[in-house]
């Protein structure tokens, strides 16, 4: 225990261990695709294949890793006040209100680019109301965040249920989905940047709702690292009592807080809605919301680190839906699984190959001290 | 059909939905007494539900099929319990993760080995648990009131849920009337008086931990092979985070932890009951109401409007024991 451990150097810190936690949990994934009787060096060379192979493949990747930017932003942003928010999922699912409004009614007369910074207010707006009731028990009435978040998706997911069977249907339709927006409310797709880099898509969804993801993360990070509010968030997260004593307002900045994340959850939901199927569906967050915490954890809370979380989740998810076609054994639920075991070894094990690691440092470290004093020892006989 | 028997096979039903929750709602009680949060209890059901139903796939025993599931939720708690009790992680992070694991593993799983879209195959008779009648149940049906009550409600319920219902004195007794249940309180309010007894706090809290476990497995039995007949995908359905509300609005102790699962196993069996039959003042209220209702007063009990609901002190903090 008291063994001195050296401090890791940034690379290892933030390269290294992440790393390391995420081999383990592809290995023990590998383990499960063993058990259902497949190969895992197959599946992963089918995986990426289905997932970088072809435009169209591209085109998907990227669209899935557009409403994981979203959630991963939404986890993020609570995260480094120190509140865990897993109502994401409820937050978009309800933001979807916001984006089809705009999209049912605005979308008859205005043209997109009218619509889209609408629809971004609206699904926004939603969102972030969804987490404003969680975020002032919290603050106000000392009630966890984690449960009432919790409770939340159940009830988002109630509400929806009720809207979209019982208002938003068009009459005679069976199916429980709002009626296809008009023009105005369709977003354009984004086939000309994948022709900048030769590939061309045909049809993956892929669409503007992307550069609006990489703009929020921007925004994100200017938000905490180069603003008064950001400061005082990530002092809250640090040490809550530091922040009381600096004079920061506690429930000032949980509602802030929670209401931001909640709005970057709300407008994930312009992606699938407004940008692919150009109608809400019942489920069209399918669990992005959670998958938001996979990839917040593994970008450790780094607007730059969950881009490329995200990007590496999407292909997960079109890798995975290319894979069920050869190894039918293996459907998205494998994802699921994934997205565990990269939550269990990236944020609950995050420590656990940290002192194993310190060690070896601590053991290089002086190899090279004693090296070195030996070289000057020698040089001075 | 007299309004007496609707009201008795209301309260029947309630009995059976309540028992999986109670199950899981004292699971919970006995890890968060101890200190740990248990978000996983959900997960921890599920793989419960999906080891019971392979295993009486196979095997046709009931109780093969309860000693899997039981196995298996240890197992998973376990995991847990490595992470945030030895290498003090986030018990919430590591809780969700065990979630996602079991949702994902129980589907892939049993679609692999028995190629019905992640389901198992419907049991018979022979490999669950079945309803049992206690003594004495014809000999008293003819007696007024007094008979159909024991004849509908007490009696016909499979060996589970009267197992869970005696769980709670029990409980209650472990709790409050031994030295490990001392103990188990104490570690939850203040991990610091425990170590300084001599008593170790890791090994308390896995004990906390693998008893979560037992009884999750049970629930998770109780599920593929009682109420149901056989593993069906996602089908413990939220039950595990309505445990943890009615954990909640129990305060963490254990008979109201029972009147709290009855209560929302009420509100689900009303639901069901009330799918297309309009109430008298209201009109019909929509079934999305009723499924979300549990959700709601659990939120309206956190914001502390019905009395303030206290965790265990020391609840989702590791120990650090040297300083």
């Amino acid at each position: 225990m008291s063994q001195p451990f050296a401090k890791l150097p940034a690379w290892a810190d933030y390269g290294l261990l992440p790393l390391i936690n995420l081999i383990v949990a592809f290995l023990v994934a590998g383990l499960v695709v063993l058990l259902v009787g497949e190969s895992p060096i197959d599946a992963a060379v089918l995986m990426v294949k289905g997932a970088f192979g072809s435009g169209d493949g591209v085109g998907y990747t990227l669209y899935y890793a557009t409403n994981f930017i979203f959630t991963g932003l939404c986890v993020a942003v609570a995260f480094h006040c120190g509140l865990f928010n897993i109502g994401g999922e409820g937050q978009a699912y309800i933001g979807g209100l916001g984006v089809s409004l705009v999209g049912l009614w605005l979308g008859n007369f205005l043209p997109w680019w009218l619509t889209f910074p609408l629809a971004i207010l609206a699904s926004a707006l939603v969102g972030a109301l969804w987490a404003l009731i969680p975020a002032w028990l919290q603050a106000k009435r000392g009630s966890h965040v984690v449960i009432t978040t919790i409770m939340f998706n159940f009830i988002a997911a109630s509400i929806m249920v009720y809207v979209l069977v019982g208002v938003l249907k068009p009459a005679g339709s069976q199916a429980p989905e709002t009626r296809v927006f008009a023009e105005g409310g369709q977003l354009p797709g984004l086939g000309w940047l994948l022709e900048l880099v030769g590939l061309s898509m045909r049809s993956a969804p892929l669409n503007v709702s992307f550069l609006l993801a990489l703009v929020a993360a921007f925004l994100v990070w200017v938000l905490i690292w180069r603003t008064k509010l950001g400061y005082e968030i990530r002092t809250m997260g640090f040490s809550p009592k530091a922040a009381r004593y600096a004079g920061i307002s506690e429930l000032r900045i949980i509602i802030i807080t929670m209401m931001i994340s909640g709005a970057l959850a709300g407008m994930m939901a312009l992606n699938p809605i407004m940008g692919a199927q150009h109608r809400m569906q019942l489920d069209f967050v399918a669990g992005a919301g959670f998958v938001g915490i996979a990839v917040a954890l593994m970008g450790r809370s780094h607007p730059a680190g969950i881009v490329l979380a995200a990007i590496l989740f999407g292909m997960l998810y079109q890798g995975g839906a290319e894979i069920a076609f050869d190894m039918p054994n293996i459907s998205r639920d494998m994802i699921v699984i994934i997205q565990g075991l990269v939550i269990l070894f990236a944020g609950a094990l995050e420590h656990m190959f940290r002192p194993s690691l310190q060690r070896i440092f601590y053991r290089l470290g002086r190899a090279k001290n004693r090296t070195a004093a030996a070289v000057i020892a020698g040089g001075n006989q | 059909m007299d309004s007496f028997t609707t009201v008795l096979q209301l309260f029947d039903s309630t009995i059976r939905l309540s028992a999986p929750l109670l199950l899981a709602c004292l699971a919970g009680l006995y890890s968060e007494r101890a200190g740990i949060f248990d978000i996983g209890l959900e997960g921890k059901m599920l793989a419960g539900a999906f080891a019971a139903g392979a295993v009486a796939t196979w095997f046709g025993s009931a109780y093969l099929a309860l000693l899997a599931a039981v196995l298996v939720s240890v197992a998973l708690g376990l995991v847990h319990g490595f992470a945030s009790i030895t290498h003090r992680g986030n018990q919430i992070v590591s809780g969700v993760a065990i979630n996602f694991i079991a949702a994902g593993t129980t589907v892939i799983l049993g679609q692999a080995w028995f190629s019905q879209g992640g389901r198992t195959p419907s049991l018979p008779n022979a490999a669950r648990f079945n309803p049992i009648n206690l003594p004495g149940t014809e000999a008293m049906r003819g007696l007024p009131i007094v008979g159909p009550l024991y004849y509908e409600l007490i009696s016909g319920h499979s060996v589970l849920v009267y197992l869970a219902f005696l769980l709670v004195p029990f409980t209650w007794w472990v709790l409050y009337r031994t030295r490990f249940g001392l103990r188990l309180r104490a570690v939850g309010e203040n991990p610091a008086a425990v170590d300084t007894a001599g008593i170790s706090v890791p090994w308390l809290r896995y004990r906390a931990v693998i008893c979560c476990g037992v009884l999750c497995g049970i629930a998770g039995a109780y599920l593929a092979t009682a109420q149901g007949a056989g593993f069906v995908k996602d089908m413990t359905a939220g039950k595990g985070y309505i445990a943890l509300a009615a954990l909640i609005f129990a305060k963490w102790r254990p008979v109201q932890a029972m009147f709290a699962c009855l209560l929302f196993g009420f509100l689900d069996a009303v639901g069901i009951r009330m799918q297309g039959h309009p109430l008298p003042l209201i009109g019909e209220v929509p079934v999305q109401f009723m499924q979300a209702l549990p959700y709601i007063l659990t939120v309206v009990l956190l914001a502390g409007f019905i009395g303030k609901a206290i965790p265990p002190k020391a609840g989702g903090v590791a120990y650090v024991k040297e300083r």
